[in-house]
């Protein structure tokens, strides 16, 4: 076993973990904090997205002893647009992949926002999201509902 | 998952010392490989060794016009990097065309050169392995071969290097910097890894005891290059084939090409063959494909993968073509 302090949505939280324990059973299974998802549990669906200092991270492939020290932020802590959003635009059916879709995208706006080229970017720095961008930029969440046409109209309507 | 004991190491140091006293230990970079390794079962170390904080995390400008890039520099910084961006593009490139933002905010720079083959075979402990269980035999031949190698395969093991950013360093001829309690030394990149030969498990250049400290790029040769990426789907997902190249032009001749591929050999594949042809040639699409022709000769295929050589072949022309019809761009 090891004390692990983990920081999260703002609390501390001292656990006595091993050290083999990913942050998302941690998450789950030792804060009750159940709103991230596990889906593949191998870095391949982004169900388990969550934000580490600010910035989105497959929680499933993370130690949680390695985010000693790191704020890291869950569904449970995010209060933004994007929530509204996507009830809005249908951006769900199931929900199972949406915790993750709505951290990923809030990630997602403020790498944008610092200038984080994508795949689809040219040599220009991307200053507005297009559908294309959207879509690239947030590969790493599938859906197996299929509601990506509302997901990215709700990030489009949020990112304006 | 395995338990193993989890150490923190606070500098370089301690990583080192680490490392070279326990006999089961492996470092933990972004730990999206060897987490996941870990929890199928492949990966067993006792000790794990967190190399996540150590302060090798800058990119530097180098006397010369090259650039340092500390082994600890998350895959998304360094796709972001305003030097890396103008001159070597497909570096930026090929790190933004692989994996997810997410996974690329978590994976460092020594760890994708150290990540291991996606071969299902070797993932399925059921299967016979040869990298994952030396003489077991490869499971992969008469096997499903889309994701395996065409170059520099053997009878031992047909996998393929998953890596896009190896592919990328592999053209603009990289350096691996690492160090040992026993010091320090600088291995080509394209020597860091090996080939199966009769030794599959056998993957790198790398004692078991030294660390990736840092990757120096060399000034470039031209900042027009370029890495085009074939895949199932158009994004998060591996390489089918992936070309990184970098074309100088002059008078319609060919007077600098640095060419590599990816998805189709166990290392990154160096195409030496293919710029020796273009290497004062004409800059034409005839020329292009005579290269091609001349990196695929010694392809060797399978039933499922034999697709692979006539895509590789049509991708580097195509992005030659690319770097060519851009010249005014950039
Ligand atoms: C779903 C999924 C999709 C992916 N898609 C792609 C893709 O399209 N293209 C691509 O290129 N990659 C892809 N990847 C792989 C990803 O790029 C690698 O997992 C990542 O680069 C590994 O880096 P890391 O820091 O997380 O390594 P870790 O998992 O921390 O370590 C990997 C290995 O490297 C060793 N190591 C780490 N750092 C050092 C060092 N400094 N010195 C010595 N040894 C070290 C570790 O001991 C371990 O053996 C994908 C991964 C996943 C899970
Ligand atoms: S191709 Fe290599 S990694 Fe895959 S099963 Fe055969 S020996 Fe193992
Ligand atoms: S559960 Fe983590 S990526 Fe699928
Ligand atoms: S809403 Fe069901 S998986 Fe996305």
């Amino acid at each position: 076993m090891a004390e692990v302090r983990l920081r999260v949505n703002g609390a501390d939280h001292p656990l006595d973990i091993q050290p083999q324990v990913s942050l998302l059973d941690a998450l789950r299974e030792h804060l009750g904090l159940t709103g991230t998802k596990k889906g593949c549990d191998q870095g391949a669906c982004g169900a388990c997205t969550v934000l580490a200092d600010g910035e989105r991270i497959n929680s499933c492939l993370a130690l949680a002893v390695q985010y000693e020290g790191a704020e890291i932020t869950t569904i449970e802590g995010i209060d933004h647009p994007l929530q509204a959003a996507f009830v809005r635009h249908d951006g769900f059916q199931c929900g199972y992949c949406t915790s993750g879709q709505i951290c990923s995208a809030v990630g997602m706006l403020a790498e944008h926002k610092e200038g984080m080229p994508s795949a689809v970017t040219g040599q220009g720095s991307g200053s507005h999201l297009s559908g294309a961008e959207i879509r690239e930029r947030m590969s790493g969440n599938l859906c197996r509902c299929g509601a990506y046409n509302g997901i990215v109209e709700a990030i489009q309507e949020v990112a304006g | 998952m395995r338990t193993f004991s989890y150490v923190r190491a606070p500098d370089v140091e301690t990583a080192l010392r680490t490392i070279a006293t326990e006999p089961n230990a492996k470092f933990l970079g972004g730990g999206t490989n060897l987490v996941d390794l870990m929890r199928e079962n492949i990966e067993r170390p006792d000790v794990v060794v967190d190399i996540s904080r150590l302060p090798l995390t800058g990119i530097d400008e180098l006397p010369g016009g090259g650039v340092r890039i500390g082994a600890l520099v998350r895959n998304s910084s360094l796709a972001a990097h305003p030097l890396v961006r103008t001159r070597y593009p497909v570096v930026s490139q090929a790190v933004l065309g692989g994996a997810s933002a997410q996974l690329r905010n978590m994976a460092t720079v020594g760890g994708n050169l150290l990540q291991r083959t996606r071969c299902l075979y070797f993932y399925d402990e059921a299967s016979a392995c040869n990298k994952r269980e030396p003489g077991s035999g490869c499971s992969a031949l008469g096997g499903f071969t889309r994701n395996h190698g065409v170059l520099g395969v053997s009878d031992h093991c047909i996998a393929a290097h998953p890596s896009d950013l190896c592919v990328a360093l592999a053209a603009l001829d990289a350096e691996v910097e690492v160090e040992s309690t026993r010091g320090t030394r600088r291995i080509p990149l394209t020597e860091f890894h090996h080939l199966p030969g009769s030794t599959p498990h056998v993957e790198t250049a790398l004692a078991p005891d030294e660390l990736v400290t840092s990757v120096e790029l060399p000034a470039p040769v031209t900042t027009r290059s370029r890495y085009r990426k074939v895949r199932d789907r158009a994004s998060y997902a591996f390489a089918l084939v992936s070309v990184a190249a970098a074309l100088e032009v002059r008078d319609d001749t060919v007077t600098a090409a640095r060419l590599a591929l990816g998805g189709v050999a166990p290392k990154p594949w160096r195409a030496t063959e293919a710029e020796r042809v273009l290497l004062g040639a004409p800059a034409t699409e005839e020329s292009f494909r005579s290269a091609a022709e001349a990196e695929l000769a010694s392809a060797t295929s399978q039933d499922g993968n034999d697709f692979k050589i006539e895509l590789a072949r049509r991708t580097i022309v195509a992005t030659l073509r690319d770097l060519l019809t851009d010249r005014s761009a950039a």
